[in-house]
């Protein structure tokens, strides 16, 4: 057992049992705090897989931000009665036999799954070789040499085979498409305009009040 | 124990799911409603971020995808908790089983 | 490498730098206190140790340990547990990817400025858990305080640290310091007006993410007792000053790699940098670290001069400042910083030089 194992099983165990707490937990604040850890223990997997950018924006995005928003709404609204609403022994029994009936299908699900229509994996061991953030960028950038297999159609990957028949000259790797920089902007525009938008329904609602002193 | 692969990372990501998704139906508090939401996102991300690591084909697409899950995640709880926060001020509760009425 | 060498490597460069860590708050507690004296014509900590009162920050220390660990009833005896550990592993964090000279960096990441900022911006909880489980009314009004400011302030901050990037093409600290080699006009606080102006804005930012007067209103004495922290006491409570001054230095960091040379003394030729990095590994090691280190203090004195020098704001203002002025500013610097190199090739006749080094397209993983 190497030692990126151990630290999966420790990491990816902590994780998981943090997400169950987030279940089981009746505060609602330290459900928040559960799912911290959760959120940064999952920061901590993407790291472990060497997708170091992936990490970091999990940390940076998920953690730093949307969590303290979340932490803030509970902190707004956690007053007497509603910092620990319970569900009845009915609802956890049905809950917990139909959460653990659906890991059961999942499970299942991937083990009879036919992996080999996917294409070989045959990836080099040490992720730092390939996994860094360069080649994210490159992606991004629409360079095809990064991703030599494409599994969607019309994004980076090898030459289409009827390209490959009638022998035309490929445009350079680097600049054949910019397959993700522009959905990469537009979710970028979707979230500071879903931001305003919950920022204008979260305001203080002033003119009723003045309607209604007047 | 066998050496850590895709399976293990899908089995991990599974578990989040599964307990996002009890905690969807569980919890009677709108935010850890929402919590369960980010559970189940946190999921999916992970199996984008395995599938990116251990399959040629998803080497851009399974990092690209999770970074868009993170960031819809964000835009998704922003709004979840302007609703909350509305609902909180109009009805004074956070519970979920009150809110029952279709008409404000 | 074996996994072995790996973890007992990364072992020793965590002791170091959480001995340096400690190390550098014990010293600068001291030099707040010295700072504060001269500031206000009195001359601080005089007893212990001698005529400068060096031992001052141990006689803290030891009478911290020494005091009696407190719990109110009324607190989350959980998350008050939790809070000071949350802050401080947030903010020691960031120092495993800060180069103290050239890659003598605990952890070489691609993009070891954006996971430092990643981690820095999870310290906010350790505060937001003690302003929660206190139990009390000013450290919850103090750790919501504390929470609003520094996530905005997080989005100039970042804004303005994107500038020198946009100049460097990498996010990788080790290779933007590298490209600062040599004589002080390499730096890139004198690369362009944009990126002079971003270091300013970087640095205002930065005091207000530390919480450092003038925008310390999370530990507002005369308003909130002491804000976050104001039922902590003994070790806990040092807890947090650690965070402090640990991320007060790990943000001077930023500043000196990005804007200031990094290691680089900016007083001898790249040339000669190299031919000591080449040949008298050690002593380029040890005169780096020291002239890194020596940067960062400064900064953190303008910082402490700062504090002692300008009245507090208010929430309002610290809100204001933030969104209506340091927010568009850093917008402007880097919209400006992205259009110069674009101005400059197409406004101007070929036969004038371009003073700006253009960026490799794709940086290098450094090996």
């Amino acid at each position: 057992m190497s030692l990126g194992d151990i630290l999966f099983w420790i990491v990816g165990l902590m994780t998981a049992l943090c997400a169950v707490m987030v279940v089981v937990t009746q505060h609602i604040v330290r459900c928040a705090i559960w799912l911290l850890f959760t959120l940064a223990g999952t920061a901590g997997l993407f790291f472990l897989l060497g997708l170091d950018f992936l990490g970091a924006t999990q940390l940076f995005v998920y953690v730093g931000g949307t969590l303290v928003l979340v932490i803030f709404g509970v902190m707004l609204t956690a007053t007497g009665p509603f910092i620990q609403l319970r569900a009845g022994a009915g609802e956890w029994a049905i809950a917990i036999i139909v959460g653990l009936l659906l890991y059961g299908l999942i499970a299942v699900s991937w083990m009879f799954a036919d992996w080999s229509k996917l294409p070989e994996a045959a990836l080099p061991d040490d992720p730092k070789q390939m996994y860094h953030t360069e080649q994210l960028g490159r992606g991004l950038l629409g360079d095809t040499s990064v991703q030599p297999v494409s599994a969607l159609p019309g994004v980076p990957g090898k030459p289409r085979a009827a390209e490959k028949q009638t022998g035309k000259l490929q445009p350079p790797p680097s600049r054949q498409a910019s397959a993700y920089l522009l959905p990469f902007e537009i979710v970028s525009v979707h979230l500071l305009v879903v931001l305003i938008g919950a920022a204008y329904l979260a305001r203080a609602k002033r003119k009723r009040v003045v309607a209604a002193s007047q | 124990m066998a050496s850590v692969g895709l399976t293990q990372y899908l089995l991990i990501g599974a578990v989040l799911f599964v307990c996002g998704v009890v905690c969807m139906a569980i919890k009677r508090n709108a935010i850890g409603v929402l919590m369960g939401v980010e559970l189940v996102l946190n999921g999916a991300s992970v199996n984008f971020a395995a599938f990116a690591r251990f399959h040629e084909a998803f080497r851009v697409e399974g990092q690209v995808f999770a970074l868009f899950t993170i960031v819809l995640a964000a835009a998704e709880a922003a709004i979840a908790l302007a609703i909350v926060l509305n609902f909180y001020n109009n009805y004074l509760t956070v519970d979920v089983d009150s809110a029952e009425e279709l008409k404000g | 490498m074996t996994a072995g060498t790996a973890v007992m490597i990364l072992t020793i460069a965590a002791i170091v730098l959480v001995t340096f860590v400690a190390l550098s708050a014990i010293f600068f507690i001291w030099l707040e206190r010295k700072v504060a004296g001269r500031i206000q014509d009195r001359l601080g900590p005089t007893r212990a140790g001698g005529k400068f009162g060096w031992l001052q920050t141990i006689a803290d220390g030891i009478k911290l340990l020494a005091k009696e660990d407190i719990i109110p009833a009324n607190a989350d005896q959980f998350l008050f547990r939790l809070g000071p550990y949350l802050a401080f592993t947030g903010s020691f964090l960031a120092y495993l990817a800060l180069p103290f000279s050239r890659d003598v960096v605990a952890l070489q990441m691609n993009i070891a400025l954006f996971f430092m900022l990643a981690v820095m911006a999870t310290e906010v909880f350790g505060v937001i858990l003690a302003g929660y489980g206190s139990g009390s009314k000013w450290a919850l009004f103090g750790g919501m305080r504390e929470a609003a400011q520094v996530v905005s302030y997080e989005v100039p901050m970042a804004l303005c640290v994107l500038i020198p990037v946009l100049v460097a093409g990498t996010l990788n600290l080790n290779v933007i310091s590298q490209q600062q080699a040599g004589l002080f006009w390499n730096w890139y606080l004198f690369h362009d007006p944009f990126t002079f102006l971003a270091f300013w804005t970087y640095f205002t930012c930065a005091t207000a993410s530390c919480k450092r007067a003038p925008f310390d209103l999370a530990e507002a004495e005369s308003e909130l007792v002491a804000g976050f922290h104001t039922e902590y006491s003994g070790l806990r409570w040092s807890f947090f000053f650690m965070a402090e001054y640990g991320s007060m230095f790990a943000v001077s960091g930023i500043a000196t790699t990005l804007f200031l040379g990094g290691w680089h003394t900016g007083l001898v030729p790249a040339a000669v940098s190299d031919w000591m990095y080449e040949n008298l590994w050690v002593l380029y090691v040890l005169v780096s670290v020291a002239v890194f280190i020596a940067k960062c203090w400064i900064l953190v004195f303008v910082m402490m001069w700062v504090r002692w020098t300008l009245p507090r704001l208010r929430i309002d203002q610290v809100m204001t400042t933030c969104l209506k002025y340091l927010l568009p500013i850093a917008c402007t610097l880097l919209l400006g910083a992205s259009l110069l190199p674009l101005v400059w090739h197409s406004l101007l006749p070929g036969w004038v030089k371009l003073p700006f080094r253009n960026p490799p397209a794709f940086p290098a993983a450094p090996r």
